[in-house]
């Protein structure tokens, strides 16, 4: 099970859904605070939920207030690269060129694409987190190879 | 001043200098995110400072008024209530020397400018590294030995 675990978790940066953030996390975790990557995890996509609902209605007011979508984006992406999001925070960048250049088409195709790296992302470190809990956590943080 | 605790490390097994140093250290984490409040919390402790957290610029303010006191405060720029560069003038006008450091998402060279003129000691882009803390603290330090 430990292999399957870090089997996972190097998936996760092979496949680019991590970057170097969620290692600097990891190392900041110990015995004193065994679940620390989960909880901040958790906390960051309680987070980012609502700012998720925020753009989401925003795109649903017309026309579109690009500076406020914008600015939603700004929190997003923030949010984002701190656990190190990577996917996530490549399409919030890609949204943000949208907003600047008041493209409301792409704007739209953004957004529904980054909603798909989110979920897409949200699901694979449940199962990560539900695995690593019944595993118990890996020893060392390693940089991915 | 408020006495720090060491914080424990699986990564050290002896107490070096500079553990001792830190120990007498201090911060203030001042953001409205409370996965970032998480994340600087437990950042310092590592690095051996006492930490305490705030929500918003006033809550800040309120501490020090209370009479609190901290070497280092990482301050956020946007947050309600009080943003971080008013945050940052008030208590430069109470006369607070504490390092201030804005930890900010903003990547406008004008808006991050902005935020430095309102007292700021440093900037740095959230969130902040090992390599960050390592600085500061060094310059935290060197700060003390001056004085």
């Amino acid at each position: 099970m430990r292999r399957q675990l870090a089997i996972m978790r190097q998936s996760l940066f092979d496949q680019g859904y991590l970057d170097e953030q969620f290692i600097e996390l990891e190392e900041l975790q110990d015995d004193a605070n065994p679940n620390f990557v989960e909880e901040v995890v958790t906390l960051y996509f309680r987070d980012s939920a609502r700012l998720i609902l925020n753009i989401q209605q925003a795109l649903e007011r017309k026309p579109f207030d690009f500076n406020k979508l914008d600015g939603y984006m700004h929190q997003f992406k923030g949010s984002s690269s701190s656990i190190g999001a990577n996917k996530v925070k490549a399409e919030s960048t890609l949204f943000r060129e949208y907003c600047r250049s008041a493209n409301a088409e792409g704007c739209l195709r953004a957004f529904q694409q980054l909603k798909k790296e989110y979920a897409t992302l949200r699901k694979k470190l449940e199962a990560y987190f539900q695995l690593a809990r019944q595993t118990g956590p890996l020893e060392t943080a390693s940089r991915p190879k | 001043m408020m006495l720090g605790n060491c914080a424990t490390s699986s990564s050290l097994s002896t107490t070096s200098d500079e553990d001792i140093v830190n120990n007498n250290l201090t911060a203030l984490v001042v953001d409205d995110s409370p996965m970032i409040r998480k994340l600087h919390d437990m950042h310092l402790k590592k690095f051996g400072l006492k930490v305490q957290v705030a929500e918003n610029g006033k809550n800040a303010i309120d501490l020090f008024r209370c009479g609190a006191s901290f070497n280092l405060i990482l301050m956020d720029k946007e947050m309600p209530i009080m943003d971080g560069a008013e945050a940052t003038r008030e208590l430069r006008t109470m006369g607070v020397t504490s390092m201030i450091v804005g930890v900010t998402s903003l990547d406008s060279i004008f808006d991050r400018q902005a935020f430095m003129e309102a007292g700021l000691d440093h900037c740095f882009t959230k969130p902040l590294t090992t390599e960050n803390i390592n600085f500061l603290l060094q310059e935290l330090n060197k700060n003390n030995e001056e004085n």
